[in-house]
């Protein structure tokens, strides 16, 4: 078991009654889309090691509470974007899953019309700018989204989604100087899950407290708990409010866990314990988030059965859409390059 | 017309443009209390303000990437590299994220915006400050590489530039700032991806573009003096190259010099060469000639400096090839 596990532990009391406030359907939509992002990304693997998936599969499952926390925390016209694990942040903004398994499988009716694939998620309309798949490149971008808002004198703010890894790259450290030096409505929002690729964060990363790094820039870090959504949520919430009433921005630290390889063709096992994964799963998200809505009794037991039969149902679709929908003409291959 | 200098078109262009747009602003290093580390942008904070016309820290990947993140978001940033030397720091920005935006996102996103500052080699600053970067950038699909060699085509092209809804690389130079030229009073624009004769001739086409189009102009002067009557043929913007009028002066002179400053190595100057092979083969009276930068690293030493570029000797010495004259 991590470090981090056992802080994590300590916040799992965390699952309280305020929690209530944002209402029965929101706790049920958000157990969903949990379920939903797992059972998603489960269908695409198969559809992976069927060959029908190709490229790179970046799976973000042990992860989803990160994604569905944080954008429960915003508004719908705030910002996000992200690196290339992007499948939980598109269907948590609620993009239809049909489309992003349609370009897992690289077809027309796909979200990029098959242009982008499984790291270039994007969905303008709700204001989830990609799936980025330089490491770190999207730092930059984040920021930019954010200057624009004090540009225009709105106050929408942009979480800007990162892996542990990204931090050690040049574009971080460049776009957190600016983010404070022009103070701007930027959350950056390091998905810690331990690893970059095969690489422990202890082997990267001079300082393994991730949310100490914004420090050299008078950045404020904030840490929580990835596995418990509400933990998230609760970061988010305090973090958005600063971004968007102050102008100021927050590295905040959320400590996760994945419990797939870095994508589907890792053997993880050379760089980490089959135990270690199994420590981790024991606070699964979507397990944590289940038994609040049980002794919550937010939900009932059939409740819960029904959603996770629907979802499963959809994922399902999805495959069933992706499979059937038509490849993009070759001509195509010339649209959108310039405007 | 009056006479002003390519700094001064150019100054004009943003000037116009952001009292046009709101949504323009300026970022780079120096670019506002300095007044521009080439007074390209003098006077532009007093007139715009702080909010418009913004000194970056020297960071040209994290001002760059800014730039894109606020074009994607409907803004029109103009991104000031003080050179585009110091472009290369910022080109993963460039390169994967301003140029292939669009075709990523399925066509949900657009880049507007300009990278703007001087391209090229000045005068005694050696290998990392003094080089053409022009055919990196124009080999990338999704920008747009603009080269003007005059204050009128700079001031035209950059408005131009800067209302276009793609990524745009524009070039100048620090040598040309100082150079003077005619430009049209009031408001004109010139396309991007428009060929442009900057003189008509029939017995060689010199195509130029950037600073060698004044070199390629003193080179047909004194080749009028031996009898030869040269075309020069300026693209101004290298991607989308506008072959057309490029192609039609080949066929009509036949013969075709090329003249940059940058390497020769898949270069503008060989894909312009390679085009006229393939579009004009039957009308070539003679081998395509390219005068380029030497392919070496720009050594500091003067006279070293002066033989690694394109000189007036090297350009007539080609036109002469090109017509079988000594």
């Amino acid at each position: 078991m991590s470090d981090y596990a056992v802080e994590a532990n300590k916040s799992e009391g965390s699952l309280k009654e305020e929690y209530l406030s944002l209402g029965r359907a929101k706790l049920v939509e958000m157990y969903r889309t949990m379920v939903l992002i797992r059972r998603f990304e489960e269908a695409a693997a198969k559809a992976y090691s069927m060959q029908k998936i190709g490229g790179f599969l970046h799976l973000y499952i042990g992860q989803e509470a990160v994604a569905v926390g944080s954008v429960a925390a915003i508004r719908e016209d705030d910002y996000l974007i992200t690196a290339y694990r992007d499948h939980g942040h598109a269907i948590a903004r609620g993009t239809d899953p049909k489309i992003l398994m349609a370009e897992l499988f690289g077809k027309y009716t796909g979200s990029s019309k098959g242009k982008g694939g499984s790291m270039h998620f994007f969905d303008v309309v709700r204001n989830m700018l990609g799936g980025h798949a330089i490491v770190g490149a999207q730092i930059p971008l984040g920021t930019g989204i954010a200057f624009k808002s004090k540009y225009r004198k709105e106050d929408r703010i942009c979480l800007t989604y990162m892996g542990d890894a990204a931090m050690n790259q040049g574009a971080f450290h460049e776009a957190l100087n600016l983010a404070a030096l022009w103070k701007l409505p930027v959350v950056y929002i390091v998905e810690n899950n331990l690893y970059g690729m095969g690489t422990a964060v202890d082997r990267a990363s001079a300082v393994t407290d991730l949310y100490k790094r914004g420090c050299s820039y008078g950045i404020e870090g904030m840490v929580a708990d990835g596995m418990n959504v509400f933990a998230v949520y609760d970061a988010v919430k305090e973090a958005a409010k600063k971004a968007r009433e102050l102008s100021l921005p927050t590295l905040l630290e959320i400590r996760t866990y994945r419990y797939r390889g870095h994508s589907m063709s890792d053997p993880d096992s050379v760089y980490r314990t089959k135990h270690e994964v199994e420590e981790e799963k024991r606070r699964d998200p979507i397990e944590q988030m289940k038994k609040f809505l049980l002794s919550g009794k937010i939900a009932t037991q059939k409740e819960i059965d029904a959603v996770d039969e629907d979802v499963k149902k959809l994922a399902a679709e999805c495959v069933e859409f992706a499979e059937n929908s038509p490849e993009p003409p070759l001509e195509s291959m010339y649209d959108d390059i310039y405007v | 017309m009056p006479e002003i200098t390519f700094r001064e078109a150019i100054n004009q262009a943003l000037a116009e443009e952001m009292e046009r747009d709101d949504s323009i602003f300026i970022v780079g290093e120096e670019v506002a209390k300095y007044q521009g580390a080439y007074k390209v942008t003098q006077g532009l904070l007093q007139r715009f303000g702080e909010d418009r016309v913004i000194d970056a820290p020297i960071s040209e990947g994290g001002f760059t990437g800014l730039g894109v993140g606020a074009a994607m978001v409907g803004l029109r940033p103009i991104v000031e590299v003080m050179t585009f030397n110091f472009s290369l720091v910022a080109i993963d920005q460039i390169i994967n994220n301003a140029a292939k935006m669009r075709h990523m996102s399925g066509g949900q996103l657009k880049v507007p915006m300009v990278i703007r500052g001087p391209n090229g080699p000045a005068h005694q600053l050696a290998a990392t400050h003094s080089q053409a970067l022009e055919s990196i950038y124009a080999h990338i699909p999704g920008l747009k590489v603009v080269v003007p060699g005059t204050p009128k085509d700079a001031k035209g092209l950059l408005k131009s530039a800067i209302r276009d809804d793609n990524p745009v690389i524009f070039m100048e130079s620090e040598v040309m700032y100082g150079l003077k030229g005619e430009v049209p009073e009031g408001e004109y624009t010139i396309p991007l991806g428009r060929t442009d004769v900057k003189r008509e001739g029939k017995d060689v086409t010199i195509i130029a573009y950037g600073k060698t189009v004044n070199l390629a102009m003193k080179a047909a002067e004194s080749l009028a003096a031996e009898g030869i009557d040269a075309e020069i043929v300026d693209p101004m913007t290298v991607r989308p190259l506008d072959d057309g009028p490029i192609i039609n002066s080949v066929k009509k002179t036949n013969r075709c010099v090329i003249v940059s400053e940058a390497w020769p190595f898949a270069s503008v100057a060989s894909e312009i060469g390679f085009r006229v092979s393939s579009k004009a083969f039957d009308y070539l009276d003679a081998p395509v000639e390219l005068v380029t930068a030497e392919d070496v690293p720009m050594p500091y030493n003067k006279n070293l400096e002066h033989n690694a570029l394109p000189t007036l000797e090297k350009l007539m010495n080609a036109a002469r090839r090109a017509l079988y004259k000594k």
